[in-house]
């Protein structure tokens, strides 16, 4: 049973349709990277995911279970919304990092107010994610001390320490020099091998073809193209798809 | 007779901390509830909210004063604050605080729009509710925003506690003036400035300490 199934989801804002029907589905484990020009809907559809914003038709489910159907939103309370979230993890393009906290407590604080744990345990596990983001050094420091790349590592931590079935990032390198995206992109990289199902919107082809599983090809809120990174970039059905794949091979 | 001035000010001084104190006390959280009115998305509340903070800070202090004191008896024939120094105190400090509220309500309002939509989604996502997120994400980052304003509130608050005086509230004015018609003294009341002047040297050194307290991180 796939891990996520994703079922028409649209949404509108005002009179601009944004998402005009958008189905795919995620085994466990894998990774799909999500691509396309800048206004085709990638930020919104991982924000429906994520309950930031709420699909006007569709539905989705984790596990085989739904989590969301536009159907019957009304009847979802705050908490119930709050409990279906957890399912989803987002990685924010401007990291989003709580400036007065530490590194550390930048990733206990949420376990320890939803009380997953006790203290110690929380405490062991969130160092244990900042060993893995190769930041044990930086610990005690605060994010304004750190740089772009060590700060948006920190907020991978921060969105692991909450287990979430289905890590999705939002760009995360877009916000950095060019020299700090390949920290980012190696965290990544390794989460795969710990078996994290992962949604990545990206703009760095190379890490998309590389790294992904799946590849989803969106253009003005639909689908466009999607396959094996191999179908995609080595063979691309669709004439927009190669349109879009030349210019952004173009700007490298 | 020195003496005797230093007692009278003493006395005085010790009303105006009162008045200053509870109206910090009032106003503070007062301006918080003011503040989430007028930025209610229920439309006719957030109206009414921002048409009392229009008036409050569209009018003189010294108006309001009277109005709040005077206004129910001449008004309803009905002196509410009675007649005793214990009613022109309740009077004066119901003036204060509605005013001052409107003001840091303002203040409040402004820190808090301040604060990046990303700070509340980054709460959301992770499971945290709006309490939460409210007083372990934002309010700490609100408070190091408003410092600064808030200060300069608290501040001229110290001076226009001396107000009180036009409804005969004994502070430390009244106090300093009362030589002049007693003892032909008019250096008592000019030596109440001293006063004002050390207390608010003092609140500028606490402030300036909670300022660089609160610069171990920055937004
Ligand atoms: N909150 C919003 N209100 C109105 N329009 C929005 C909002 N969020 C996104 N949009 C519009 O939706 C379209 C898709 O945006 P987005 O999902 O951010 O695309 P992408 O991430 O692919 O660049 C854009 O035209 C954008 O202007
Ligand atoms: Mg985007």
């Amino acid at each position: 049973m796939p891990i996520l199934e994703v079922n028409n989801i649209k949404k509108h804002f005002g009179k601009t349709e944004v998402l005009k029907g958008i189905t795919f589905s995620l085994e466990k484990g894998e990774v799909l990277s999500i691509i396309g020009s800048s206004g085709s809907g990638k930020t919104t559809l991982l924000r429906c995911l994520n309950f930031l914003e709420t699909a006007d038709e569709g539905s989705f489910s984790v596990a085989g279970k739904t989590v969301f159907n536009a159907a019957d939103t009304s009847t979802l309370s705050e908490a119930e919304i709050r409990r279906n979230r957890l399912h989803f993890g987002l990685v924010f393009q401007s990291f989003n990092l709580f400036p007065q906290y530490n590194i550390l407590k930048n990733i206990t604080l949420a376990p320890t107010l939803a009380k997953c744990g006790t203290p110690e345990e929380i405490d062991q596990k969130a160092r244990a994610l900042i060993e893995r983001v190769g930041l044990t050094d930086k610990i005690r420091n605060y994010p304004c001390e750190l740089s772009g790349g060590q700060q948006q590592r920190v907020a991978i931590a921060r969105a692991l320490a909450m287990e979430p079935d289905i890590l999705c990032f939002d760009e995360p390198t877009s916000a950095l020099d060019p020299a700090l995206t390949g920290e980012v992109l190696r965290v990544i990289k390794d989460l795969k091998s710990g078996d994290s199902t992962m949604i990545v919107v990206t703009h760095e082809m190379e890490f998309a073809r590389g790294v992904s599983d799946k590849v989803i090809f969106m253009a003005d809120g639909v689908i466009e193209e999607s396959g094996t990174p191999e179908e995609v970039f080595g063979h691309p059905k669709s004439e927009k798809t190669r349109a879009f794949l030349s210019t952004s091979l173009e700007k490298i | 007779m020195i003496q005797e001035v230093l007692i009278s000010l003493n006395n005085g001084f010790l009303k105006t901390l009162q008045l200053f104190a509870c109206t910090l006390l009032g106003a503070i959280p007062l301006g918080l509830l003011i503040a989430f009115g007028s930025m209610s998305k229920f439309l006719p509340l957030k109206g009414l909210i921002k048409t009392f903070v229009w008036i409050i800070r569209g009018t003189p202090l010294m108006l309001q004063l009277l109005i709040i004191y005077y206004g129910p008896g001449l008004l309803l024939h009905n002196n509410i604050w009675g007649g005793g120094s214990e009613g022109r105190l309740i009077a004066v400090l119901a003036a204060f605080i509605l005013n001052y509220a409107c003001y840091f309500s303002e203040i409040y309002r402004g820190g808090i729009e301040s604060i990046a939509k990303g700070q509340y989604e980054a709460g959301q996502v992770l499971g945290m509710t709006k309490t939460q997120i409210f007083f372990r994400i934002v309010l700490l980052q609100v408070i190091k925003r408003i410092v600064p304003p808030m200060s300069n509130e608290i501040i001229t608050l110290v001076k226009d506690t001396s107000l009180a005086r036009i409804i005969a509230v004994y502070e430390i004015i009244w106090a300093g003036q009362a030589f002049i018609k007693s003892a032909g003294l008019i250096w008592p009341l000019f030596f109440t400035g001293l006063y004002y002047l050390l207390f608010c040297g003092i609140l500028t050194l606490l402030f300036g300490y909670i300022e660089k307290k609160l610069n171990y991180f920055h937004q």
